[in-house]
């Protein structure tokens, strides 16, 4: 065919040395007809006059002259080949020096990733590496491909101990779609044809991976952003906005809203050289007309009237650091997000994270290759999605204002705080905001935490205990609370009993209350956070989703889930108030554990077993953690 | 539309676009280099979808070394007239008043008299912070490791070492004094997806691109056309004796200097022909072109240089 109909696949390969990654895909593209024979050729006189056997595939992708005198790959290249159904674009990143910096770079873009590893050597410590900056990058599809087969005589059990290792660790990571080939870059084997001498694999290739994965359902149709790039003005009767729509879908007549005024309108049409659209769709490229004259220029953003994304100038990110001089102390740097540049600093590194263990460090300053959380402040407000639900408008670049260089590349996690709800207006009103609107350009606190902090001398913080009742989250609770208060210490305890009877009196047991309870408690919470407390909250909260909300409150350093873990056999035998005995009797519905669901938390800061472990011990550790993360010493 | 699917030509023709338009937002003085080829005349089309309904934002500059094929020039002159943009030739006429030839002065130093100080040149007269080009990364292997946008210092060379990170779609075109832009739209686009987008467009290329029958000489393996023999030999006009006429059908699969492009046996005469062609060879597309094949790296020096 003639290509036409073809669609579009962008991938990302990583591995570490030496594991035939060059050779891997020296031979996806020879395979696909796409290494022409005068490359071949010359690769090959190479290879000769260098005494080497077999012609080096690598040869072919090492495009500068320092790689080829150094036998390395310095950075990133991209590589296109395709097959009677798809068109690949292949970000091939080397394995070694500034791998940070350049996995990133090339996952960035991708839809897929291939980690390539070495079947004699197994998983080690970059296969995970490059597991943690794929999550952290969100790419949904992670196809593991373990080579050199060959060299371990084709053994399933060599390939079954890999994947089951590799499992258990992949587990941890936010990638929901991984795959395991067995093949032999060398030889070919399940590269684009099915390996004969691994009869035991009854996978796909590589090749047909490639070919069938579903991307389509990781674009977000969703929320239409459409972050305005250019004006285009040709005369007085014609007002257009040029831009490519970074997620979801338009059609003419739909109300919009343009960011930052709040000003609304409808879609007039939406024009392309080839003629006008009745709906358009991301990624398109289009120009939008609007049925009034608004002043729109670029940087704004028009979305849909009832579907807005959050607006705030504090955010917290997931920072990599890029270039070789390490962060200013002063932090200030220009961001661009979308189609806006603005002023920016970094004001918080929240901590390092180490890419080979997850672990978080804390550090002063940023350094080439680091990976931290950070928290942003920008001089204007920015328009942004978190990074897992939209790509697009959850990324940014720092740019240095000196060296006019890019330093780092970041991730959008939500806003430090949130912003109070934009409020759509009814008929009307022009504007979408609400006209107090002070929430988009908050004044923030009287007297900011960070002095209450410095007067309390330790810092504020959350504690969310949560878990099944009879767990000891209150017995927990009580004896922290006390040793901290005993340090000198500014705390508040705030468990069901405290909230039920006085703030949260109308509310019953249904998921809605429940949700709207802890909703209630969170923003409790914040505000003696705010006022430089360390608060402890003892609740049930079963579902994730209200703790994660929660959590969105709360600067990541300063908040601690600590899940107390204990089998339900031993919280019914505790049954404190008699409760068990009542949900089981059907005297109480919607009981956690009993008549309704609890929802084990994936990721908390602290696991508390308190049917293993003493509570002196539990309240140590708990301790030991507030110090660790520096809330006081 | 019932699918929200965009077949890859037009994600790879939406990208382009949306470069195009951050260039034209971000930068004060663009300027789109316009080589007459197939890779310039999609270039041009893009432009004209990103900036539709208004005109292009930016003239069109053509660096002529007086090696061009006479096609190219009429083809130039007759494309821009259609399509109202405004051109802009520049020339290193010290250097082609010298009678600069690609055989007395080596490759090396012809390209870079010819093309690459008459582009230095032109960029600093006209005062442009940014160029756009047509290469692709597909094209040649120090090209594979390009940025979209390729920062050059105040003497136009690129630092392949030092390069900017490229995240997302995020570009960053801020420069410090002296340092200007070269911006590739075309970077992920191979050699079919230029046929197949100028089938799917319509857009109009230099017949020299289609087969037809020509009396050709071979000279150092290369299939040079007769009617341009007096340009390819320096100082003399005529071919040697025992240089043979033949008449091959063959067509040029890129378009560059007299001298150093070559033609290749083709049947192709038709768009359709050719994309099929194209699709099935096993040779690279420069392959013809005698400047990529001095040394391996033939390419990267001359970008290191201030080439695109």
């Amino acid at each position: 065919m003639d290509g036409r109909e073809k669609s579009l696949l962008r991938f990302v390969t990583t591995g570490s040395v030496d594991d035939g990654k060059s050779t891997l895909i020296g031979r996806l593209l020879y395979e696909t007809k796409s290494i022409f024979e005068d490359q071949f050729a010359a690769v090959e006189t190479t290879s000769k006059k260098r005494g080497q056997q077999d012609v080096d595939l690598s040869l072919l992708l090492d495009g500068l002259s320092a790689e080829r005198e150094q036998g390395i790959t310095i950075d990133v290249a991209y590589r296109y080949f395709e097959s009677p159904y798809r068109k690949f674009i292949i970000a091939d990143t080397p394995g070694h020096e500034q791998y940070t910096r350049n996995t990133v770079t090339g996952a960035s873009t991708a839809e897929l990733a291939i980690i390539l590893i070495d079947a004699r050597k197994g998983v080690l410590t970059q296969s995970r590496r490059h597991g943690i900056l794929l999550s952290l990058l969100q790419i949904p599809h992670l196809v593991v491909a373990v080579n050199k087969m060959d060299l371990v005589e084709y053994d399933e059990h060599v390939f079954r101990d890999i994947v089951e290792v590799y499992q258990e660790f992949s587990g941890k990571l936010d990638i929901h779609d991984i795959s395991f080939i067995p093949v032999s870059a060398l030889k070919g084997d399940n590269v684009t044809t099915k390996s004969e001498a691994m009869p035991w694999y009854e996978g796909s290739t590589l090749l047909h991976a490639l070919e069938t994965v579903h991307v389509a359902a990781d674009r977000n149709l969703l929320d239409f952003r459409f972050p305005v790039q250019h004006v285009i003005r040709p005369h007085l009767d014609f007002r257009g906005y040029a831009g490519r729509i970074a997620s979801g879908t338009i059609r003419e007549r739909e109300e919009i809203v343009v960011l930052p005024s709040g000003k609304t309108s409808k879609i007039f049409s939406i024009e392309t050289y080839d003629g006008s659209l009745d709906e358009a769709f991301a990624p398109q490229s289009v120009v939008l007309t609007l049925d009034d004259e608004l002043d729109i220029s670029r940087g704004d953003m028009i979305v849909r009237k009832h579907n807005l994304p959050q607006v705030g100038n504090e955010l917290e990110a997931i920072l990599c650091w890029m270039d070789e001089g390490a962060m200013r102390a002063d932090g200030q740097y220009l961001l661009k997000h979308t189609t806006q540049t603005v002023k920016a600093f970094v004001r918080n590194v929240s901590y390092r994270i180490d890419v080979n263990t997850l672990h978080r460090e804390a550090v002063e300053t940023l350094r080439l290759n680091d990976i931290a959380r950070v928290e942003i402040h920008t001089a204007s407000p920015l328009f942004f999605d978190s990074y897992r639900n939209n790509h697009s408008t959850g990324s940014f670049i720092l740019i240095d204002p000196h060296t006019s260089n890019t330093v780092a590349g970041g991730m959008i996690r939500g806003a430090v705080r949130t912003v109070a709800d934009l409020i759509v207006s009814s008929e009307g009103g022009t504007s979408a905001l609400r006209k107090t609107s002070s929430n988009v350009v908050w004044s923030g606190w009287n007297i900011p935490r960070q002095q209450r902090e410095k007067k309390n001398g330790h810092r504020a913080a959350v504690l969310w205990l949560t878990g099944l009742s009879g767990s000891g989250k209150s017995t927990l609770a009580q004896a922290v609370e006390m040793r901290l208060f005993e340090q000198g210490c500014q705390t508040m305890l705030l468990d069901g009993d405290t909230i039920r009877h006085g703030l949260c009196g109308d509310l019953g047991f249904s998921e809605r209350d429940r949700s709207e309870n802890i909703r209630r408690v969170g923003e409790t919470a914040k505000l003696f956070f705010e006022a430089g407390h360390i608060v402890l909250c003892a609740f049930i909260s079963p579902f994730a989703e209200d703790r994660s909300f929660v959590r969105s409150l709360i600067p990541a350093d300063q908040f601690f889930e600590i899940y107390t873990k204990c089998r339900l056999e031993v919280c019914k035998q505790r049954d404190p108030k008699g409760l068990y005995k009542k949900a089981e009797a059907g005297e109480i519905e919607n009981f956690t554990g009993i008549s309704s669901p609890y929802e084990v938390p994936q990721h908390p800061e602290i696991t508390a077993a308190t049917d293993e472990q003493p509570p002196e011990r539990l309240v140590e550790r708990i301790l030991g953690a507030l110090r660790e993360g520096r809330i006081f010493s | 539309m019932s699918s929200y699917n965009l077949p890859y030509l037009r994600q790879l023709e939406s990208e382009s676009i949306h470069i195009l338009r951050e260039v034209v937002a971000e930068c004060e003085n663009p300027v789109m280099l316009y080589s007459v080829g197939k890779d310039s005349s999609v270039m041009v089309r893009l432009a004209q979808k990103a900036f539709h309904p208004g005109p292009l934002p930016f003239p069109l500059l053509h660096i002529d070394t007086g090696y061009k094929f006479p096609e190219m020039i009429a083809f130039r002159d007759r494309f821009c007239d259609e399509i109202g943009a405004r051109l802009i030739v520049e020339r290193n006429e010290e250097w082609i008043e010298k009678g600069a030839h690609p055989i007395a002065l080596g490759t090396e130093k012809c390209c870079s008299y010819l093309k690459t100080q008459a582009l230095l040149t032109a960029l600093r007269k006209h005062d442009y912070d940014a160029a756009f080009g047509g290469a692709r990364r597909e094209e040649e292997k120090s090209r594979a490791k390009e940025r979209v946008f390729s920062i050059r210092d105040e003497y136009g060379q690129w630092d392949p070492k030092n390069q900017r990170p490229e995240l997302w779609d995020l570009y960053n075109a801020r420069l410090n004094e002296g340092q200007s832009i070269r911006v590739f739209p075309l970077s992920n686009w191979t050699e079919v997806d230029v046929w197949n987008y100028i089938r799917l467009e319509n857009i109009p290329v230099v017949p020299l691109y289609f087969a037809q029958e020509r009396d050709v000489i071979i000279r150092n393996g290369m299939m040079i056309p007769l009617s341009s023999v007096s340009m390819v030999e320096d100082g003399k006009s005529s071919r040697a004796a025992d240089e043979e006429v033949r008449r091959v059908s063959c067509r040029f699969r890129s378009l560059g200097c007299i001298p150093c492009t070559g033609a290749v046996p083709s049947e192709a005469r038709t768009l359709e022909e050719l994309i099929v062609e194209v699709v099935n060879t096993r040779k690279s597309e420069r392959e013809n072109r005698v400047i990529d094949l001095s040394s391996e790296s033939a390419m990267e020096e001359k970008k290191k240089e201030g080439y695109f």
